[in-house]
């Protein structure tokens, strides 16, 4: 899925290690995304205070942290959906393997190529299954023809765990999937235009349990391939997936590392009294 | 790698883009036109005398007076139906809203108002002539109001549904739970909350009578003095203009240009006055 | 919107709930309350009553053209000569018909790219501006526009327009030039198109408003343009309502009275060019209502346009809003 990078498979069993890493070595090939003194402004009320936040790459990076923290106002600057907001603007950089997807020549729709989004509620477009997922590869005419198109919507289907149940149907709107098909749909239509990354804006908090628990394990299976960054409110869904945890309050990142290290020996007051559910 | 490149896509959004700016423009462009021409050539003839006097002999071939009875003629007329009109409206609009909601009754009386909203002033004129056929009422002011009154209820409980709609319903639902009726909710609160809306409706339909021709033509007929009673003719700006317009003097014709400007004056008033107004009784309204 | 039509219906009901005897006030206050409802009821019937009054009254009085001579003769006949009682609305109606699409082909396309740039690229600060624009536009009296059009248009379709067509254009039939004013279809085509650009406008804006925003972030997350969202999710979507805003618009500009008259030239035959004059239906009424009374059957004649028009515009009226009321839900502006 994707070509670069091959040396950082060698590599990953480092990153679960208790060493925190240098700081400001872009050129690392285990961090994805590196945020450097990231502020986000709606208005003239400030979301996001100077974060600096470094993702590592295949790996689920989970952000945590009491409503209204910034948690989707930070991820939404990674896929450059912040400034869809009228009146959204931030300052500093996001670089995604070295490159700040903020520069003046950068192109917003290539950006949200590499980077895909689930949104917290599936949006199925007012199209077919198959038309839902071909979308993105027609957008960006990934496939040279037909059967070639054909194929990769069976591919992500399957991917997606959706395949066996609406196989035969797949010209049916969209619209009559259950919303945990839905959600999967979502995310087969976001794989499809072969991303590097996954976004998920609390992906199952509008889902029924079994659904939930569907989305989750697929996120575990995608996580080989895929850097995932997923934004929760709920501490448990944290533990079953961070591989990385970042923990913010009111803006700011309180505190960020390995699972393990953040959950078990947290090192800010902050994060503890997150952890013991004081709120 | 992810930079900007001259790629087909982006050309086509760069080239929409181009489109929507010169549609907006032409928009844009058309009120500034239209405003200036108005007043280019409607200014030099504007003079004290056309506002304040009514046509004197031999108006209509160049000679003194002003438009002094149109203006007049107007005010009563559009005064008049909007008065009549918000009689009918604000009943209507209340019971739709209140009473009526979803049902089905309520849909139909829904669809009648949007089916005459959208009927053309020429049509309530040629109304407007059979009714006063009918029950023998010649040209004049009362003939002119009533037909205006028809044409601005539609206008008028449109407004106002569209604000009483906005209305919060826990508004409603305190002042029932204290045990008002409802009409009592109906009057006093609903009617407050609505009172920015009611004038802006007010004033909209205010302003569409008294720019309409095709409505007042069969109708209220055209005379050259201030209207005194409702049962004799009135004229209006908008068929003094016409009127001025078709004599073949241009010392008149430029008169017309320049009734036709404070026909706009007026409703440019109305207009912004409206909008004034509506933000400065929002004070009391619950957000 | 909630049901208010549940408990609060019986008033009885509301008495039991908590009060054990009526008292005076009470029931004065109730009374009140029942009366005020019976009035509003009926006068609520107004808006129903009126068009079945309306439709019934231009029949009633249009019914002797109508029964005079065959109905294929009065709706295709081309002579006009109401002394010789003799009623041909052909050419009447084909005027209607050329200015009302002319004016709507020049409306449509701007009206569309005005409406979804407001919708899908503007600020909030853009939309604020323009609001008043439209607001405004749509004020403006008939018979400015038609200063306007006496003032601005006619020429520029004399000086500029025709002679252009003239020269480059002389191959196209209904572009060729047969008169030397601009008093002519393409000036009327051109003051509609100003006038209902603003209601076509918002109501495509209502329409592309309806649509969530979910959707439309649903393309951009995988990369797509706005102009593709626009294209793949927006308009599919809406597709129905774009259609009835533009035919409501039509419906709108095929009443337009006095602007049209004022520049259309009023001449009482089939056109076949948008450089010939015409002679719009609105028009005909307008023009004679002087004369109605002291010709025989004249006022049945005029009447009858009017019926005309209200026909027409009453079907093309119900069937957008029906369309629209689905999509808007209950009611719009």
């Amino acid at each position: 899925m994707n070509g670069a990078n091959m040396e950082a498979d060698a590599r990953t069993t480092d990153l679960n290690t208790p060493t925190q890493r240098a700081r400001g070595s872009t050129a690392d090939a285990d961090i994805h995304i590196e945020v450097r003194n990231l502020n986000a402004f709606y208005g003239s009320i400030q979301a996001l205070k100077n974060i600096n936040l470094e993702v590592p790459r295949r790996q689920i990076t989970v952000i945590m942290g009491p409503s209204g923290c910034g948690k989707s106002t930070l991820l939404k600057t990674f896929n450059r959906f912040l400034e869809l907001t009228d009146g959204a603007r931030i300052t500093g950089e996001v670089l995604l393997d070295g490159q700040d997807i903020y520069g003046s020549q950068v192109d917003e729709t290539e950006v949200r190529k590499r980077v895909g989004l689930l949104a917290q509620r599936p949006s199925a477009l007012p199209m077919s299954i198959y038309e839902n997922v071909a979308y993105g590869m027609h957008i960006h005419r990934l496939k040279r023809n037909r059967r070639e198109y054909k194929d990769s919507v069976r591919h992500y289907l399957e991917i997606a765990g959706l395949w066996e149940e609406v196989h035969k149907r797949l010209h049916d709107p969209a619209t009559s999937l259950s919303i945990g098909q839905q959600q999967r749909l979502c995310l087969a239509r976001g794989l499809a235009v072969e991303p590097e990354i996954i976004l998920g804006d609390e992906p199952t908090s509008a889902l029924d349990p079994i659904s939930s628990q569907n989305i989750e394990r697929r996120l575990l299976d995608l996580k080989k391939d895929y850097t995932t960054v997923i934004v929760t409110h709920t501490l448990r869904q944290a533990k079953r997936l961070a591989d990385f945890v970042v923990y913010m309050y009111l803006g700011e990142v309180i505190e960020s590392g390995p699972a393990g290290e953040v959950f078990n020996q947290p090192k800010h007051e902050r994060t503890r009294a997150y952890l013991e559910g004081q709120f | 790698m992810i930079t900007k490149r001259w790629s087909r896509r982006r050309i086509t959004e760069a080239f929409v883009k181009g489109m929507m700016f010169i549609s907006l423009a032409l928009v844009a462009a058309s009120l500034g036109v239209i405003l200036w021409t108005v007043i280019i050539r409607g200014l030099p003839a504007l003079t004290w005398d056309m506002v304040t006097q009514t046509p004197k002999g031999g108006y209509y071939m160049g000679k003194a007076g002003g438009v002094l009875n149109a203006i007049i003629g107007s005010l009563y007329l559009a005064g008049g139906g909007t008065a009549m009109a918000l009689l009918f409206s604000l009943p209507i609009a209340l019971y739709l809203e209140t009473y009526l909601g979803d049902s089905t009754w309520g849909r139909y009386v829904r669809l009648s108002l949007d089916v005459l909203w959208g009927i053309p002033s020429i049509v309530y004129g040629a109304f407007g002539f059979t009714l006063m056929l009918a029950i023998g009422l010649r040209a004049s002011l009362l003939a002119g109001i009533i037909v205006l009154s028809l044409l601005e209820l539609p206008i008028m409980v449109r407004a106002m549904d569209e604000v009483i709609r906005r209305m919060p319903v826990d508004l409603e639902q305190a002042a029932l739970a204290l045990g008002s009726t409802k009409l009592e909710v109906a009057l006093r609160v609903v009617t407050r909350q609505m009172l920015p809306g009611i004038v802006t409706a007010i004033l909209l339909a205010f302003g569409r009578g008294i720019g309409d021709a095709a409505s007042v033509l069969f109708t209220a007929g055209y005379t050259d003095r201030i209207p005194t009673s409702l049962l004799r003719p009135t004229a209006s700006l908008p068929l003094a203009v016409f009127f001025q317009l078709a004599t073949p003097y241009p010392e008149v014709q430029r008169r017309g240009y320049a009734s036709a400007l404070i026909l706009t004056i007026i409703v440019l008033i109305v207009s912004l006055g409206s909008r004034w107004m509506s933000s400065r009784l929002n004070k009391y309204t619950v957000k | 919107m909630e049901d208010r039509n549940g408990i609060f219906k019986s008033k009885s009901l509301v008495l039991a709930e908590g009060r054990l005897q009526t008292r005076p006030s009470a029931d004065g206050r109730a009374r009140a309350d029942r009366n005020a409802r019976r009035a509003f009821s009926i006068i609520t019937m107004l808006p129903v009553l009126l068009i079945a009054v309306i439709s019934v009254a231009l029949i009633w009085r249009a019914w002797p053209v109508v029964g005079d001579q065959p109905l294929s003769k009065t709706i295709f006949g081309v002579a006009w000569r109401p002394e010789e009682g003799s009623f041909g609305f052909w050419p009447f109606i084909t005027g209607t018909a050329w200015v009302t699409m002319v004016g709507m082909l020049l409306a449509v396309f701007p009206c569309i790219m005005v409406s979804l740039y407001l919708s899908e690229y503007a600020h909030t600060a853009t939309r604020s501006l323009a609001k008043p624009v439209l607001d405004l536009l749509a004020a403006i009296p008939p018979v400015v526009y038609g200063v306007w059009g006496l003032l601005a248009i006619v020429p520029f379709v004399e000086h500029v327009l025709a002679p252009f067509a003239k020269r480059w254009l002389g191959a196209v039939p209904i572009l060729a030039v047969n008169q030397p004013t601009g008093f002519s279809i393409l000036a009327g085509g051109i003051v509609l198109a100003v006038m209902v650009a603003p209601f076509i406008i918002s109501v495509l804006y209502e329409i592309f408003a309806t649509v969530p925003d979910d959707l439309r972030h649903a393309s951009l997350a995988v990369g797509a343009t706005r102009w593709q969202t626009i294209r793949s999710v927006v308009i599919p979507r809406v597709l129905p309502g774009i259609v009835a805003g533009v035919v409501l618009g039509a419906s709108r500009a095929l009443g337009e009275t006095i602007a049209v008259l004022m520049v259309i030239g009023n001449v009482a035959k089939v056109p076949s060019s948008v450089f010939d004059p015409a002679y719009p239906l609105p028009a005909l009424i307008a023009n004679n209502y002087g004369d109605m009374m002291s010709i025989p059957l004249y006022d049945a004649a005029l009447l009858g346009a009017a019926l005309v028009l209200l026909v027409v515009i009453l079907f093309f009226n119900m069937a957008s809003t029906l369309v629209l009321q689905q999509l808007l839900g209950r009611q719009w502006t």
